[in-house]
């Protein structure tokens, strides 16, 4: 597939769709980190969590909305607003779902699927009864047009980088919060022994409670993110459900380094392909290399060291 | 089980339930309705048989697959194909600008057959793809997944992968499947005109009688040593590891025999319905597929069929109607069958209906129940009590 390239085209290649796979990069990430907390640190598979997004993208256009019709003056900050809304709305929901439903199917990680996965339809349907099956998106404010020029090929949009820098402070926020403080070593502790950490006075219900909500949250802030770069309609989370597994699973479920680095390498290998094949093909040959990977590494790329 | 006659078995409680759904199928329904109805009733049956696949491979070896639909549509696909074929004949395309190869091909600027249509020409081939072809695919997965002790959460997850994958893969070239499509405007199978009523009425009693044969070679397996292996791998693999049973080995059988009873079914869905397309066997379709089992009761072979025939008639009834409606019932069977009643119909009906039944018939059939039961209906009901998959499934590498 390289015949007829110079090799000096085919780097410049390389970098250009290197810079256009960011932005599918930064969508993985950013679901994918909801995901590999409740699904890495809980063993619950989570099937709504796109829906979760989808509902956050709709927190979103619905505070642009309001910030149009009512406050014009500060639209240009209210994506920061809808953020936290988005957030608050999820975590919400989602502490909500854990308590009715989840709460029941610890340790049937399979029946966890099929129930999310009812849980995805009905909250579909509900999107498509209240906002219409076409799909919305919100106008962005004006600091956020235009693109940066880095060389005279490649052109980085201002939208896209700043959905990038989100993906990436969500990562570093969430390792701090995982791995240097209290509360994610209660997780960790949970995970690890939960006889022996109820034993030492850690309320174990109320961390599998915070911690589902938690990444329901993160999942809504991936949505607002989300609406930045793309319109939201009620199945585009069901879109991204199955690759962000595979993300997940391909970077090691316990791990958030494995995450990212396998969000990088999925999304960069889609998007190079696609140049020199078509789209379809490309996804299929990716999904093919991942699964292929995961039969030779079944715990993942990063795995954490447990002796078993 | 062995020792009992075949005269016996068939007044026996469970050889009662075979009678009974058997009348229902081949009696009551083809004379309570019309011949479209029943084309219907033949298509969510070719479901069940995905549907009983699952009770063997997810409900007693506790390996859920979430690409059912992957093995129901290479089946459907096969049997297209061999009707496409016979469909496109030179006669028959004339028109098009390289007559003899099937029409969409000709729309995407195809010359030549490809090479792997090629083999579809044939019929008794055809017959062997139908249940090879998915068989195959089945083994290949199984091979690389459970020899390297990949299982529960992350087996569906690439099972849904690769559910993914066949439906990109069969959208995306258009030229070779059809695209979104799919094969459609199939005619005749050997010369039979596949579209008439009679054609239909009798693809109906066709599809009931293999269904009866995979329930008999699953009720053949779950009864065998093989089926109660199944089981104890279920609860406690290591065990059985341990105890020198090559675990990989069953669990690859298993999966190819839900794979050919998931092909057979494709191939019979595209006879019924008269066209194949990757709507019937992508991501949502397969998950659907399990809603099937999971309702019947995931541990019963008959809760299946009654589970697929249950849902897919509600799915009908209700789209017809209220279109809106469905995802969210979809949605709450899902929730509900999880939460409230993992074991289904089935165990409902072994929890509520059953006792009844003792109650009305204990004088007279005692001897008979006392045969069949301790064997094909306790174990569901004891397993039902430490289902706990998660203690071999979750981490492969456990052991």
């Amino acid at each position: 597939m390289f015949d007829g390239y110079t090799s000096s085209e085919l780097m410049s290649i390389f970098a250009m769709q290197g810079f256009a796979g960011l932005s599918l990069f930064s969508v993985f990430v950013l679901m994918a980190l909801g995901l590999t907390i409740i699904f890495g640190q809980m063993g619950v598979i989570n099937m709504a969590h796109g829906e979760f997004m989808i509902l956050g993208a709709y927190t979103t256009y619905l505070t642009s909305g309001f910030f149009q019709s009512y406050l014009p003056g500060l639209f240009g900050g209210y994506f920061f607003v809808a953020m936290i809304l988005a957030f608050l709305v999820c975590a919400a929901l989602g502490a909500l779902v854990e308590w009715l439903m989840i709460r029941h199917l610890y340790h049937r990680p399979l029946d966890t699927l099929l129930a999310t996965w009812g849980l995805s339809l009905i909250m579909q349907q509900a999107y498509r009864s209240i906002f219409g099956a076409r799909e919305v998106g919100v106008d962005l404010p004006e600091w956020m047009l235009g693109a940066f020029n880095v060389t005279d090929l490649v052109q980085l949009p201002i939208n896209g980088l700043f959905v990038m820098i989100i993906a990436l402070s969500i990562a570093v926020g969430l390792y701090l919060l995982m791995y240097r403080s209290g509360y994610g070593k209660k997780v960790r502790a949970v995970v690890q022994n939960r006889p022996m950490a109820e034993a030492v006075g850690i309320n174990s219900a109320g961390i599998d409670r915070a911690t589902f909500a938690l990444g329901c949250g993160i999942a809504g802030v991936a949505g607002a993110a989300f609406t930045m770069i793309g319109s939201t309609g009620p199945s585009s989370g069901q879109a991204y459900i199955v690759d962000t597994f595979l993300v997940v699973v391909f970077g090691g479920a316990q791990s958030l380094v494995g995450t990212i680095v396998s969000a990088f390498g999925i999304s960069q290998a889609q998007s190079t392909m696609e140049f020199f094949l078509s789209g379809s093909m490309a996804k299929v040959l990716t999904l093919l290399v991942v699964i292929g990977i995961l039969m030779l590494r079944p715990e993942g790329l990063m795995a954490l060291k447990v002796r078993r | 089980m062995k020792t009992s006659s075949p005269m016996k078995w068939f007044v026996s409680r469970e050889g009662l339930y075979y009678l009974g759904l058997a009348a229902l199928l081949v009696i009551i329904l083809p004379l309570l309705l019309d011949p479209f109805r029943l084309n219907m009733v033949g298509k969510y049956l070719t479901y069940a048989f995905v549907a009983i696949g699952l009770v063997m491979c997810w409900g007693k070896a506790g390996i859920l697959s979430l690409g059912q639909g992957v093995f129901f549509g290479l089946g459907g696909y096969c049997m297209a194909m061999f009707l496409k074929l016979e469909a496109s004949s030179p006669e028959n395309t004339a028109i098009q600008s390289t007559p003899g190869i099937p029409d969409f091909m000709d729309w995407n600027q195809l010359t030549a057959l490809p090479w792997f249509w090629e083999p579809f020409h044939s019929f008794s081939f055809t017959l062997l793809a139908v249940i090879g072809v998915p068989v195959l695919l089945a083994f290949v997965i199984g091979l690389a997944m459970f020899t390297r002790r990949v299982g529960g959460v992350y087996f569906a997850i690439i099972t849904q992968a690769i559910a993914a994958v066949l439906t990109i893969l069969i959208i995306g070239q258009q030229g070779f499947t059809g695209g979104v499509n799919g094969i459609t405007d199939l005619q005749t199978l050997k010369g039979w005109d596949i579209r008439t009523d009679e054609a239909r009425t009798t693809l109906y009693f066709i599809c009931v009688g293999m269904l009866f044969l995979c329930l008999f070679v699953a009720r053949f397996v779950q009864n065998s040593k093989l089926g109660r292996i199944l089981v104890a791998m279920n609860a406690q693999e290591t065990r059985v590891r341990f105890s020198g049973y090559d675990v990989a080995a069953f669990k690859i059988f298993v999966f190819c025999l839900a794979a050919a009873f998931a092909g057979v079914g494709g191939a019979m869905f595209t006879l019924i319905v008269g066209f194949m397309s990757p709507s019937f066997i992508g991501i949502v379709a397969s998950i659907e597929m399990v809603i099937f089992c999971a309702l019947g009761g995931r541990l019963s072979i008959l809760g299946a069929v009654y589970g697929a025939l249950l849902v897919n008639a509600a799915k009908s009834g209700f789209s017809e109607s209220f279109p809106e409606l469905w995802p969210f019932a979809m949605g709450a069977l899902f929730i509900g069958v999880v939460l409230a009643f993992p074991n289904g119909m089935a165990g409902l009906y072994q929890s509520y209906v059953m006792p009844l039944e003792d109650k009305i018939f204990k004088r007279k059939k005692v001897k008979a129940t006392a045969a069949a039961e301790p064997q094909a209906v306790k174990p569901t009901v004891e397993k039902a009590d430490d289902y706990d998959p998660m203690i071999d499934n979750y981490s492969p590498e456990k052991s």
